[in-house]
């Protein structure tokens, strides 16, 4: 398969505003997506995830963050210097954007379908009948029952898995090869949740699109993912297929984060509690970001910043002393 | 019994009419009976909408039900006088979801924590501050945060801001609404391994309350799974998630692993329920029956209940 996205040795720097102390967001973040592959991105909040994705689209907020150096290329293209035109172009028609929010990410004030027609008018010739069928095709396609009656209600008519539908038609709607999903269904009911991760991926297989789906819901991940990729602190500690990661895992966090799940099974046992916080990003560090919280810490770990290694096919982890399989 | 709900129904007008009688209700809760015990954990599970909150709010008094009786220590508080209420509600004590904004914004920690026992006149003063101390240290907290004000807590710190402002009164039971939900997974870790620690030690009972079947799994040793308002199954936990009988529990329990959905639609509005099971319209077994006469709760062996017209069948 071919690479779409590639993300190299992405820094973000963020500014407090008050002072003028610099911290770091994202601390050389890499990251490969290849054409129709589904990258799940997993860590807890403040790890960087949806800096990340709003990186990859130039819509970091500017100040106080600022992308400091790395590289982007997306299908070969180098996103350093592109003109706002050429921005217009890629944002919503080469990558589209779901976001966590459903209900707030909507404009309150227009009716669904025009919102769907807009993107489509946007970024293509379509004539006004053509767009008015692509609309209504693609409410079908999201699964929303009587698209015709739908076209014309507002969002806080609809509920948030039905407006969360209507973002992923809009995503979708001009045929992007990336879906960039950021928390998609964090805000939704249990049991809505499945029901939108399915038609995302979905839609992953019919149009062969690939997704950057961010969360930090582990039991999500498992069946919704070709690979999955670990951050901690900006930085990516983990990586490989879910399976590999969920059954191996050879970071100290990312077994932390899987001993610490909740579980009916793990009932009258005391869970598993990572100690210590996640450092805040004004923090300096040397050596491994995760050094004060892990129970394996050597005086090497404090020295120097292990390197990202590969220790079986297709699973990487920024450790100097993976856990044995 | 030291919380026991009678048949608790609570409608909110969501209508009214020409001389301002409500005309349309939402059926936040419907009919539903449930008991703990001194030092139980039961849980509450259903998505939003489905009335558990509504719920919660009844047991602690914060919320007079429509109909039926919620007793505290044989004690039914309808028929408590304000002074005897109060007496009371010092034993029955609630922490909220949202840490953010359940504490104030305003107030330093030690007067957050002083003032339940002011107010309920509990120590001599001089031992008030002596008393904070410690459960700020049983609860994971130092003594030099007692100068500080809520926003320089993370989420995790002002959640047990919020359960030590609880745990001051020395209740009987707290109700602990969706507590952990808006936590990262470590720090829910260690919040859940605290409310576990606290029941086994000060031998304080929960109604726990959350949207998530594994985390009341964990926690609970009986489990009530609501649905528009209405308790659909309920039972010993390990019954309930080992072999769940309402197919509503059984397409929960599947969602919680992540596993995909095998039910259609969404929650329908509490304000227009459906006619018959409330869940007919989203369930896959659901027949003619089901659309046209409610099943009530059925019991059986080991004190598990179900509301299903099929579930010896499915």
């Amino acid at each position: 398969m071919t690479e779409l996205l590639c993300v190299r040795n992405l820094k973000v720097s963020l500014k407090a505003p008050s002072t003028s102390r610099e911290g770091w967001v994202l601390r050389g973040m890499n990251l490969t997506v290849l054409a129709g592959e589904r990258v799940a991105l997993v860590g807890e909040s403040g790890c960087g995830k949806s800096v990340t994705a709003l990186s990859i689209l130039r819509l970091l907020p500017r100040p106080p963050m600022e992308i400091s150096s790395g590289q982007i290329e997306f299908k070969g293209r180098d996103f350093g210097n592109l003109t706002p035109e050429q921005w217009r172009e890629i944002r919503g028609r080469e990558i589209g954007m779901v976001f966590q929010e459903p209900v707030s990410s909507l404009n309150p004030v227009m009716s669904v379908g025009e919102q769907i027609a807009e993107t489509l008018r946007n970024h293509s010739e379509l004539s006004a009948g053509e767009i008015r069928a692509r609309t209504l095709s693609l409410l079908a396609r999201v699964g929303l029952p009587g698209p015709t009656r739908l076209r014309s209600q507002y969002p806080h008519q609809l509920s948030g898995g039905m407006c969360q539908r209507v973002m992923i038609a809009m995503a979708v709607a001009c045929g992007p090869s990336l879906l960039i999903a950021d928390e998609p269904t964090t805000a939704l009911d249990v049991t809505v949740q499945t029901q939108i991760l399915d038609l995302l991926f979905r839609m992953t297989e019919e149009q062969r699109l690939a997704i950057l789906l961010i969360t930090h819901n582990l039991n999500i991940v498992r069946g919704h993912a070709d690979r999955v990729v670990i951050l901690y602190l900006g930085l990516v500690v983990e990586e490989g297929v879910p399976d590999e990661i969920f059954d191996h895992p050879q970071h100290p966090y990312t077994e932390g984060l899987l001993a610490a799940l909740p579980e009916v099974s793990r009932k009258g046992r005391t869970l598993y509690n990572i100690p210590g916080v996640v450092p805040s990003p004004f923090e300096a560090i040397t050596g491994c970001a995760f050094a004060d919280r892990c129970p394996k810490v050597e005086k090497k770990c404090r020295q120097s910043m292990p390197p990202l290694i590969e220790t079986r096919k297709g699973h990487q982890v920024r450790c100097f002393y993976p856990s044995g399989r | 019994m030291l919380l026991s709900l009678r048949k608790v129904t609570k409608y909110f007008p969501v209508q009214r009419g020409l001389l301002g009688r409500p005309t349309a209700f939402v059926k936040a809760v419907d009919t539903v009976s449930l008991e703990v015990g001194a030092g139980q954990i039961v849980g509450i599970v259903g998505e939003s909408g489905c009335g558990k909150s509504t719920l919660g709010r009844c047991a602690v008094g914060l919320l007079e039900p429509t109909s039926g009786e919620v007793w505290w220590d044989d004690l039914e508080i309808k028929g408590l006088t304000v002074h005897q209420k109060r007496v009371h509600q010092r034993k029955f004590q609630v922490v909220f979801q949202n840490p953010y904004a359940s504490l104030n914004p305003r107030q330093k920690i030690k007067d957050i924590l002083l003032e339940p026992l002011e107010v309920h006149n509990l120590l001599k003063p001089s031992q008030r501050l002596e008393f904070v101390k410690g459960l700020l240290t049983q609860l994971g907290l130092t003594e030099e945060d007692l100068t500080k004000f809520p926003h320089e807590f993370s989420g995790g710190q002002r959640q047990r801001i919020g359960l030590a402002r609880a745990m001051t009164c020395q209740p009987e039971l707290i109700v602990l609404d969706e507590p952990v939900s808006s936590l990262d997974v470590s720090v829910q870790a260690s919040v859940l391994n605290l409310l576990s620690h606290l029941n086994q030690e000060n031998g304080v009972a929960y109604l726990f309350i959350s949207h998530d079947l594994q985390v009341v799994g964990y926690l609970s040793q009986r489990l009530l799974v609501m649905y528009l308002g209405s308790v659909v199954e309920s039972g010993k936990t390990e019954e309930v998630l080992g072999h769940p009988r309402h197919p509503y529990t059984k397409v929960l329990l599947t969602a919680s692993r992540g596993r995909g959905s095998l039910m259609e639609g969404e929650p329908p509005n509490p304000a227009q329920t459906p006619s018959g099971c409330p869940f007919h319209t989203r369930c896959a077994y659901a027949e003619d029956r089901c659309r046209w006469e409610k099943q009530q709760l059925l019991g059986g062996e080991n004190f598990w209940e179900v509301a299903c017209w099929k579930w010896d069948r499915l």
